[in-house]
């Protein structure tokens, strides 16, 4: 079978997917950037803000993130295995399962079913669904990697496998509910437990959704656009097992100063510290790989996307692990700069990542060129000015808020009240807005040259088509 | 490819060995804990929710609300004096699921219980903005237009295995979600003794007021008193859920006494501030409520 007769029909339903997706999940977050700074932007129960948060975080995670995921690792899985997917069909059932669940997941939301366990809020019917949903997807990958054409599975590969399997275990996991009735359950964990299960769940999430998918679209299309090869494969094994075996350690980062025994805390906090090293394996390859030729961060677009995004992954996977140190985590827990963390990780290593492997798939797909670099580079630039302007103004408000939460008066008294906090965020929320804003509209010229490449791939097939008839 | 067969070439070998890589620090910091004393403590006074509370924590949950509130106090001295006594693990056993949070854009609400009347929080629900104007809290108009479904709530109390009787159920039918919601904010932290973290002594206050006469000291009073306390007292200090303190001041309190007021509260009805405002603070308020009197 030669590399023509591939379907990427279902690759390409869920990227468009995604970006659907992905366009929702932003438009509510650039809302709820506003109702941070003006009440009056709440419209109502199914609009306010402690709804739609929860809606902007699960349809971008789920829906942008994942959707996208499931699109480029079926293509990866097509690549490396060197042939098309066995399981085509349900392959194509997933697609289906996944814009329905979505539509289902997101009404739940609005209607205010809620499970309160950050990035795993839907109600135990939906995690039965999501939990079918990956079984098949873990099927469908698993099948083509057992019948595949290339006997040595390459690192991409590796970190597709680690993904099914660690989210399954953590998915299912702090999933384990009591259902009461058909729209509400209770944690099976309580109190400490609870809290403990959660964290370990949430950021693995982030590790297993956000960090081992990227690094496996990184590892394999960051060769591809810059034509170099890998710089090291020994480095890619060694950062890839200390990953995957210290991710896991590190959940109770999350609950410094709270109830939690101290020995789990501190047991998280020296495996984050540790985290850094197998990061960094993966962000100096990347270095390393692109410095056979700097040169391509000018004449190739892309370069530029993934040498930025793993940047990004670099600084979040120091910043990261200092946020978890005590003294650090007195001063910006619960503040605003930890916001800032994530919105660096996803706006500047996820979607940099994401878009840069669709820029690559996507012509491919229509055996064309992309629409227009120049639309490509106007997109980088803006989401990158947009995400460092959101991270850096978040980074700025945390601190401020954190110290003013501190500061105590001669006599012992604190020396704001917390109102007063609030109301010195204001300023910083409402230039996040203006970052979001200038984020998305380099998001929306993303989604124009994607339509316009297969918009340009469809009309040069069909003058093909034409001529050769 | 003339690479030599490795793990790297059989899938199941692999698998596993993930598998197994993955599960090691999830059984030494998730799974073994949970078969240690440490996590599940109880304290002695330690209730189940009540069927109100128990739909006041559902209704918390479906409002998001843990999305901008905390439920931990950190052993720090400012969370302390800002909120009360740090959290215990033995407060959280029939917490499914916690409720901790993470991030703060309201203040923590672990110890909110009984520091301000149900009136208060009925109020508050409806217009955040009355209590404190540059809040960005949304309104929540609609709680009280809800009746709670008993028959919903008979599972729910019956999944958790807590306690209920025929009376709850029916106090349950006769109340709104915004009841509940109050009942559950009023039982947060009730089970730690409380006691007022900075509490003032009369000795250690000047008897007449060192500020009194200074007008920069009045207008501060009034810009704080429009913050933080019209909510309660009336935007023209003409009473509501507090007392009216026009009258108050009319009747000629001593300065100190007022400020033992401010800075100590009245259990249940006023929190008291000595710790979230400072000694110029309270004063400059006694010179702006004084300055009210007809």
């Amino acid at each position: 079978m030669n590399e023509y007769s591939y379907d990427y029909r279902t690759v390409q339903g869920f990227i468009l997917s995604a970006i659907f997706w992905g366009v929702i999940g932003l438009v509510i977050g650039l809302l709820i950037s506003v109702q941070m700074w003006n009440v009056d932007f709440n419209f109502g129960e199914y609009f306010s803000y402690g709804r739609l948060r929860t809606i902007h975080t699960n349809v971008l995670a789920y829906g942008l993130g994942i959707g996208a995921e499931f699109g480029i690792f079926y293509y990866l899985t097509i690549r490396l295995t060197k042939r098309n997917l066995v399981l085509g069909k349900l392959a194509r059932f997933h697609l289906w399962l996944f814009n329905v669940g979505m539509v289902l997941a997101t009404f739940t939301l609005f209607i205010g079913m809620n499970q309160s366990l950050e990035y795993a809020e839907f109600e135990w019917p939906i995690d039965i669904a999501i939990v079918i949903l990956w079984v098949i997807f873990t099927i469908v990958i698993l099948t083509n990697i057992f019948k595949r054409k290339e006997e040595h599975m390459y690192v991409s590969l590796w970190y597709i496998i680690a993904t099914l399997i660690a989210v399954a275990i953590l998915y299912i996991v702090n999933n384990l509910h009591i259902p009461a009735t058909l729209t509400k359950s209770y944690h099976l964990f309580a109190g400490t437990n609870s809290a403990n299960v959660e964290w370990w769940y949430g950021h693995n999430a982030v590790g297993f959704l956000f960090t081992t998918p990227i690094l496996a679209m990184f590892y394999y299309f960051l060769p591809k656009a810059t034509g170099l090869p890998l710089y090291s494969h020994r480095l890619s094994i060694i950062s890839f097992w200390s990953l995957i075996f210290a991710y896991l350690w590190t959940g109770a980062h999350h609950l410094v100063y709270t109830p939690l025994p101290d020995w789990i805390q501190t047991l998280g906090i020296v495996f984050t510290l540790f985290l850094i090293a197998p990061s960094w394996g993966s962000v100096i390859n990347g270095y390393f790989t692109v410095d056979a030729d700097w040169g391509k961060m000018r004449t190739n677009y892309l370069t530029k996307f993934f040498v930025l995004g793993i940047t990004f992954y670099g600084l979040q996977t120091i910043q990261g692990p200092s946020q978890g140190i005590r003294v650090i985590s007195s001063l910006i827990h619960y503040t605003d700069w930890v916001p800032g963390h994530v919105h660096m990780g996803t706006m500047g290593w996820v979607t940099m990542v994401i878009c840069a492997s669709v820029y690559v798939i996507i012509p491919h797909i229509y055996k064309t060129k992309i629409f227009s670099e120049k639309v490509a580079n106007i997109h980088f630039w803006l989401v990158l000015v947009g995400q460092l302007m959101f991270s850096v103004t978040m980074w700025v408000t945390g601190i401020q808020q954190g110290a003013m939460w501190k500061m105590t008066n001669a006599d012992g008294s604190l020396k704001y009240t917390f109102m007063e906090t609030l109301v010195g965020n204001y300023p910083y929320w409402q230039m996040r807005t203006v970052a979001g804003v200038i984020f998305v509209v380099g998001m929306l010229f993303f989604v124009y040259n994607v339509f316009m490449t297969i918009r340009q791939g469809q009309t040069q097939a069909a003058a093909a088509e034409a001529k050769a008839a | 490819m003339s690479q030599k067969k490795d793990i790297y070439s059989k899938t199941i070998p692999f698998a596993l060995m993930v598998a197994v890589t993955i599960l090691v620090g999830t059984i030494v910091t998730t799974i073994a804990p949970m078969f240690t004393k440490g996590m599940h403590p109880k304290l002695d006074n330690l209730k189940p929710y009540t069927i109100l509370e128990l739909a006041g924590r559902d209704v918390y949950q479906k409002e998001g609300c843990v999305n901008c509130h905390t439920q931990t106090v950190r052993p720090l001295k400012a969370d302390v004096l800002r909120y009360g006594d740090y959290s215990k693990a033995g407060e959280f056993a029939y917490d499914r699921p916690f409720l901790w949070g993470s991030k703060r854009t309201g203040p923590d609400l672990a110890r909110v219980g009984g520091k301000y009347s149900d009136e208060w929080h009925i109020q508050h629900m409806e217009n955040p903005q009355a209590f404190f104007p540059k809040s960005n809290m949304p309104k929540y108009p609609w709680l009280k237009d809800k009746p709670l479904n008993v028959n919903e709530m008979k599972a729910r109390m019956n999944a958790l295995g807590f306690p209920y009787t025929e009376e709850d159920l029916a106090q349950a039918a006769e109340s709104t979600e915004l009841d509940a919601m109050v009942a559950y904010l009023q039982v947060l932290g009730t089970a730690v003794e409380k006691e007022g973290v900075m509490l003032v002594e009369e000795d250690s206050v000047e008897e007449a007021n060192p500020l009194a006469g200074n007008a920069e000291a009045l207008a501060e009073g009034k810009a704080l008193y429009a913050a933080e306390c019209a909510g309660c007292h009336g935007v023209n200090a003409e009473g509501n859920i507090g007392a009216s303190l026009v009258d108050y001041a009319s009747a000629g309190p001593a300065s100190r006494d007022t400020y033992i007021i401010i800075a100590n509260g009245y259990e249940g009805v006023m929190p008291g501030f000595a710790s979230s405002f400072s000694r110029e603070r309270i004063w400059a308020l006694v010179e702006y409520i004084e300055s009210l009197a007809e």
